[in-house]
């Protein structure tokens, strides 16, 4: 891969040496870290860059270079961007982060916007949405469909991010269905459809009848549909790998935030910013839900996204219990961003150990 | 179906498309040649088999295509690397490299195209019965047919004339030479069905295992299958032992997780490299196995004197 990678780079940077003249338009780059076929993460990113296409016309003209590995790699890829004319541009992986710093230092003029990282600069801004408000949602959903209480989660590292995810999702589950637990299982990669499916197989024969999932492919919907049971997808809508199976998906929606951005750089207004949009400012979505949901369950899930839209609700609600009961998250409180980007704990409902604790 | 049983189907179905790809390249490296380009064809033949078999409506005809277009792209390598010399190492990564760029454009069209998994075999009756139907009876036609191919490989390999001559190449293309065999033919042809090989494995992950076309699919099989050439020291019965092992393995521990086994998942990932690694030393310890399974000749560049 990441010699396929390196090549795809070279082969691009050639491309955009070659039309580096249009000098009046803005010049929108973007760093993908997948394929944009990959139907999930990088594809999101993509559909906001032809959001920017379509709102903007002529007055921009955007490129894209994908599947760059993080590292040494993408720095070259970012530079020569930079150097290329391009005004603003957007590295959407979090190992993308060192790298932009280091080539916004060389190039004050140009507007760097880094998705997922903490790093920023006068000319550098971050931005991230809060996925796990979508993963509230689909717990409510799941907690109402499931028959056999026992939820499949297959999730990708141990990182805060994902682990924010399974306790957002067990709380909302439990909170409308207290016999429900969560089993989760750790395939050690973002993207690979084969081992995905495994994991699907795998919950659904010790008796998981609903499975999330925080890994990229659409494999687990698709096993969940060939064995009868149901499934949330992840990234963006799922539904024609499984229109049986998929009762919604967290969908995330970048094309606003990509929009006001360049029409700041546009107008000169671009500040730095450090932006975390959940179901609000519109970067989180959920995909339109199955018709086989009952209309009750259908109501308390929009219910529930007009409440934490308006801030009636919060993902993490007080009082919070980790596994071993205690209350880590009192009554009448709710989880600051701080707690929510270095969770490494699981709440109640959680089966298992989380690993590396 | 129980636990057991299904933990069981699951890992043969892991297994499976490494078996494949692994049995191709094993006959592949008998002859000599080393084609590291397994992933590029195993992915190219994925995309494939799928798209032909979204278009006819029939995922044998799709299995068929997958085969043909891994095999056309093996015999690119074959030119390169037999006919005009190039090295087989640079190349067979070239080749990798190249499949999946490719496998991304042909599947551009069908990413989200649903398709029908292989149907499995259904004998009403027998396929029902506990244990035995699902893990005996309740596969599909490629699952069986893998076993056959291990049986045909290890038949061709030592019980035919054809099966000497294609291991006399790979030991040493100058003797064969002298003798009067043709080597580069002999080599093209064992070249061709390791591509036809990895295209079906890489069928398998796309019309049976996980019935879609997504980008990069194959997620680094095909270099598993190279090692599992290796591990099993190019003997066909153990690379089925060690394909059904490494899917063996990577199921059980997706299990394990569930059922809260308290060992670190990243431990659980790395067991099949872990036994991997552990055969190969146990293997490489006795000197006289290696020599007599290797093909001496793997690798080397064969300019026929003139």
């Amino acid at each position: 891969m990441k010699r396929a990678g390196l090549l795809l780079a070279a082969a691009a940077a050639l491309g955009l040496a070659a039309g580096a003249q249009a000098a009046d338009k803005l010049k929108v780059g973007f760093v993908y870290v997948g394929p944009i076929g990959d139907h999930g993460w990088t594809y999101r990113h993509d559909v906001g860059r032809l959001a920017i296409e379509k709102t903007f016309g002529d007055k921009v003209e955007t490129t894209y270079v994908e599947s760059v590995s993080e590292g040494a790699d993408s720095e070259r890829v970012i530079r020569q961007l930079a150097s290329t004319g391009h005004g603003l541009i957007f590295t959407t992986s979090f190992g993308f982060m060192n790298p932009t710093v280091k080539v916004a230092k060389k190039f004050p003029k140009v507007k760097f916007e880094h998705c997922s990282g903490y790093k920023r600069a006068a000319n550098v801004s971050t931005y991230l949405a809060r996925f796990y408000e979508g993963r509230t949602i689909s717990g409510l959903v799941a907690g109402k469909m499931t028959k056999s209480n026992v939820i499949g989660y297959i999730a990708s590292f141990p990182i805060p991010e994902v682990v924010r995810g399974i306790n957002a999702f067990t709380l909302a589950l439990r909170e409308v269905n207290p016999k429900a637990e969560v089993k989760v299982v750790w395939v050690n990669t973002w993207y690979d459809p084969g081992k995905e499916g495994d994991a699907a197989k795998a919950l659904i024969d010790q008796g998981a009848d609903v499975i999330l999932q925080h890994t990229d492919s659409p494999a687990p919907a698709q096993i969940a549909q060939k064995r009868g049971v149901w499934a949330v997808g992840q990234a963006s809508d799922m539904t024609k790998f499984a229109p049986r199976a998929h009762l919604t998906a967290i969908i995330d929606n970048w094309d606003s935030y990509y929009v006001a951005r360049t029409k700041a750089v546009l107008d000169g207004t671009w500040k730095e910013s450090d932006v975390w949009g959940g179901l609000k400012s519109g970067m989180v979505e959920m995909a339109p839900y199955n018709s086989a949901i009952p209309k009750d369950v259908v109501a308390l899930a929009k219910q529930a996204e007009a409440d934490i839209k308006s801030g009636k609700r919060h993902p993490f609600q007080g009082p919070v219990r980790n596994q071993a009961g205690k209350v880590v998250i009192p009554e009448g409180k709710t989880a600051d961003d701080k707690m929510l980007l270095s969770m490494d704990w699981y709440v109640e409902g959680v089966q298992g150990k989380l690993p590396g604790k | 179906m129980d636990t057991a049983a299904a933990v069981i189907v699951s890992m043969m179905a892991a297994a499976t498309p490494l078996l494949y790809a692994a049995l191709g390249e094993l006959v592949t490296e008998k002859s000599g040649v080393l084609n590291l380009g397994v992933e590029g064809m195993m992915i190219t033949g994925a995309v494939t088999a799928f798209a032909t078999a979204t278009i006819t409506g029939s995922s044998a005809i799709g299995i068929v295509a997958g085969a043909a277009a891994a095999m056309a792209l093996s015999l690119i390598f074959a030119v390169l690397t037999l006919s005009l010399v190039a090295n087989q190492v640079a190349t067979g990564l070239a080749l990798t490299i190249f499949g999946i760029g490719l496998s991304a454009l042909i599947g551009q069209g069908y990413v989200g195209t649903p398709l029908d998994a292989l149907p499995k075999l259904d004998i009403p009756g027998i396929s029902d019965i506990a244990f035995v139907g699902p893990v005996v009876f309740g596969h599909d036609f490629l699952i069986y047919f893998s076993f056959v191919m291990v049986g045909v490989v290890a038949w061709f390999l030592y019980k035919t004339r054809a099966g000497l001559v294609l291991r006399a190449v790979g030991e040493s293309h100058d003797a064969a030479h002298a003798i009067g065999y043709p080597v580069i033919g002999i080599r093209y042809l064992a070249v061709a069905f390791g591509g036809a090989m990895a295209g079906v494995g890489g069928a398998y992950l796309s019309v049976a295992y996980t019935p879609m076309w997504i980008e990069n699919m194959t997620a680094g099989r095909g270099w598993i299958a190279l090692a599992l050439v290796v591990f099993a020291t190019w003997r066909p019965g153990r690379v089925l032992l060690g394909a059904y092992l490494f899917g063996g393995v990577t199921i059980l521990q997706l299990h394990g997780q569930g059922f809260g086994l308290g060992i670190a998942s990243q431990i659980l990932s790395m067991l099949p490299y872990l036994a991997t690694i552990l055969v190969l030393v146990l293997i490489s310890s006795d000197r006289a196995l290696i020599r007599l399974n290797a093909p001496a000749d793997i690798g080397k560049i064969f300019r026929p004197a003139s």
